[in-house]
């Protein structure tokens, strides 16, 4: 995953010029505070330089967050420890940024050592640079993706160079009232991608959000769009299998995706926040006639994850595949799932959900499959398989099944296993120590998962999990 | 005699207990480096659990005697140092592990036994491939998964491929003959003659004496109710196989008189 070339940048202040598009000398200082306001929301828009419809979409979406309740179902609990006061909602302060490698903790440095990751690779995951530039690798990718006429810029850039696409699709799938914090993220978004893949073209390799990362980017509102356009393919993927140091405590993204008649679009995110971070976001996706959409998420670190992609399949034949898998250790709700709509006739859906807790974490399965009437020949496949180990472990399902449909064929499984006596004395006459055997059944576990990521994330998810493992048998 | 003039394996008076049932009552056994040994007895007579304790299962509880390796008592050490020192059980069901390759299971088993954890995977490829071949098993069996979903006989050919990799010094053959049809047994029983070596001793754990037919043990044993209750040579083996273990029985119940008539002429 590291990219060959790296160039050294400044720290990102919020005076630099921006790197791509526009450019205001004008630019005002920020003045950033803690809270949530108009005033800051305002200042945001003015910042980018916004079309004026935006603005007003975001003061409209504080007022929805202001007006909309915290949830009152999930891990309420480590939701109303929220302080939304006490949060930064655009880039902080320069000095405040000035973060340096000694307030990065011990834990995390040893990470990245064992992981081997690289020094500047490092630092920008720690959060001390605000910027992982690899300017040359993205830019000869960026050529040929261009000459296939294929956009792939910051949301940012996006808005500014492609407004009327943006305006076409945005909060589509997700309006600003779906939920408290695709509310929030309405009002304050900032960073993300936008990608659209012109007709027909095939992408061959995935588009790594990685390659064009900068501070917003990781940031803790950042917002994607993806438009595939009819009978296209592409692969995103995002995030990285490091530990993500924040020192911010609350991440919530929106991400949108609009599969056009018979494309298919693959979306991969691994994620490893700290934790102390609330992740909670916000995934949807709309699938057309004959398309495809597969959601492929893995979920680490945090405190509270809450995260349920979700595919609206709208046009007839359309097709969702949501595979996930969530790790919980002591401390974190990996609270995860998915969500399924089927609309349209002959639409089929396959949820396969896998879930780790390890001493005391918690992993939630929630789900929700919705038939409607009329969406006769629609086939729905839903896998849960939870792994326990350790004391204390909790893993819950909750799903959800609303079937307004009778000629349809429906297939839940849920599984709770624990690592069995006779698998670990079975690996252990073989040599293995008894860690080493626990990571061998647990690594056997997530193959269904890692086996469809791209091979340099595959051998460090496994890395990772490895690592998390350690220490595990007493 | 191993290096050190002691037996490669010699089990003591071993007593065992599961869940507070004595299973094993007293079990004495010696194997020499080079010999083949079978241990034959009528299902539940104790044979697994002794393999099982042997190689150190957790959930038996040993209450008397020893099990020594080398001249040293394993009974103190975990499973997976008693594998690395040459102790190998081709297990009666060997367990499914989902999702991890049989390539990847022993090339982690051989690394996990060299010195400095370091095998390399072209060499190892090509030693997998040899044995595969000698083994007749299709090259795609390294890329399924660890039993998973495998039938009987292959579950078994995949304890004999396992054996031939990691070339154990003593190996324990649990029932490695049971579920296969004649054709895989004869597959099988010419891998086990293939490792039959001056330093390495194998012990046949069977209730039939069909495998001897094809892999022929210098001693047989006879287990009976967690005992090992008579030792030969084949001809012991033949004998159960004409006149059934109803036979030794009858021995043991007459032994049993006499020794109740001596007892009691000299109280
Ligand atoms: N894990 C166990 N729990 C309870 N009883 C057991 C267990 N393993 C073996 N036994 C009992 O011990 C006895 C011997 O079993 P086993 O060693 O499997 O015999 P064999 O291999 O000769 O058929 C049987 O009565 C069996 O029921
Ligand atoms: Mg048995």
């Amino acid at each position: 995953m590291a990219p060959e070339t790296e160039v050294n940048r400044p720290e990102l202040n919020i005076s630099d010029d921006y790197k791509y598009g526009f450019h205001d000398p004008e630019k005002p200082v920020f003045k950033a505070e803690k809270g949530i306001n108009h005033e800051v929301v305002e200042q945001i828009s003015e910042i980018k330089n916004e079309p004026d419809w935006m603005r007003v979409f975001r003061h409209d979406a504080l007022d929805v967050f202001f007006s909309k309740p915290m949830p009152n179902w999930g891990d309420v609990d480590l939701l109303n420890a929220i302080d939304f006061d006490n949060i930064y909602y655009y880039l902080k302060p320069v000095e405040e940024q000035g973060k340096t490698w000694d307030d990065v903790p011990e834990d995390i440095k040893n990470t990245f050592d064992r992981l081997g990751i690289p020094e500047a690779e490092r630092k920008f995951l720690a959060g001390v640079s605000a910027q992982y530039d690899s300017e040359v690798v993205y830019h000869s990718l960026q050529e040929e993706l261009v000459k296939q006429g294929v956009i792939f810029l910051s949301m940012d850039d996006g808005l500014i160079e492609y407004e009327d696409i943006v305006k076409e699709y945005w909060a589509t799938a997700i309006p600003p009232t779906d939920n408290k914090f695709a509310a929030l993220n309405s009002a304050v978004w900032s960073g993300g991608s936008f990608v659209y893949i012109p007709k027909g073209v095939v992408v061959d390799i995935p588009l790594q959000a990685y390659f064009r990362i900068n501070a917003e980017n990781m940031g803790q509102f950042e917002r994607t769009l993806i438009i595939a356009d009819e009978g296209c393919r592409v692969h995103y993927i995002e995030g990285c299998t490091a530990p993500t140091y924040a020192a911010d405590s609350l991440h919530s993204a929106v991400v949108e995706l609009f599969a056009l008649p018979g494309s298919h679009l693959r979306y991969t995110t691994i994620q490893n926040w700290s934790k102390n971070v609330y992740n909670l976001v916000t995934k949807r996706a709309v699938a057309h006639e004959n398309a495809t959409v597969e959601w492929v998420d893995g979920n680490l670190g945090s405190k509270l994850t809450m995260k349920f992609p979700c595919v609206y399949l709208v046009g007839e034949k359309a097709h969702a595949e949501i595979l996930s898998i969530a790790f919980a250790s002591d401390g974190q709700h990996q609270d995860a799932g998915a969500k399924i709509y089927h609309v349209a006739p002959n639409t089929t859906s396959r949820i396969t959900s896998k879930s780790i807790s390890k001493d005391g974490g918690r992993a939630s399965y929630r789900g929700m499959v919705k038939v409607y009437p009329g969406a006769v020949g629609s086939k729905v496949h839903v896998e849960c398989d939870a792994l326990l180990m350790g004391e204390n472990s909790r893993s819950d399902t909750y799903p959800t099944m609303e079937i307004a449909e009778e000629q349809v064929q429906v297939e839940h499984e849920a599984r709770v296993s624990k690592v069995g006596d006779e698998q670990l004395f079975y690996l252990m006459s073989r040599g293995l120590t008894e860690e080493e055997a626990l990571v061998m059944v647990v690594n056997g576990f997530i193959e269904p998962f890692v086996k469809e990521l791209p091979m340099e994330y595959a051998v460090e998810f496994n890395r990772l999990i490895q690592l998390e493992m350690e220490g595990s048998v007493g | 005699m191993s290096d050190n003039g002691q037996p490669l394996f010699e089990v003591q008076n071993l007593k065992v207990a599961i869940d507070g049932n004595e299973i094993l009552r007293g079990v004495d056994l010696t194997i020499n480096e080079g010999e083949v040994h079978a241990i034959m007895g009528r299902n539940g007579s104790g044979k697994s659990t002794m393999a099982n304790v042997v190689m150190g299962h957790p959930a038996y509880e040993v209450l008397e005697g020893s099990v020594k390796y080398k001249g040293e008592d394993v009974l103190d050490l975990d499973t997976d140092e008693r594998a690395r020192l040459g102790m190998f059980l081709a297990f009666q069901y060997p367990m499914a592990i989902p999702g991890v390759t049989v390539s990847k299971f022993l090339h982690s088993a051989l690394k996990a036994r060299a010195e400095g954890g370091d095998v390399p995977v072209r060499e190892f490829r090509v030693n997998l491939n040899k044995a595969m071949d000698l083994l007749g098993v299709d090259p795609s069996f390294a890329s399924r998964y660890v039993n998973d979903g495998f039938s009987g006989g292959e579950k078994k050919r995949l304890e004999i491929l396992q054996m031939f990799v990691l070339e154990p010094t003593l190996c324990i053959l649990d029932e490695t003959d049971s579920g296969l049809d004649i054709d895989a047994l004869k597959t099988v029983a010419e891998g086990i003659n293939a490792l039959r070596s001056e330093q390495r001793a194998i012990l046949l754990i069977t209730h039939y004496q069909r495998m001897l037919n094809y892999v022929e043990p210098d001693v047989v044993h006879v287990m009976m109710d967690g005992k090992i209750v008579r030792t030969g040579g084949i001809e012991l083996a033949e004998a159960l196989e004409e006149k059934g273990y109803e036979w030794i029985e009858q021995e043991l119940f007459h032994d049993t008189d006499a020794a109740t008539a001596a007892e009691a002429a000299q109280a």
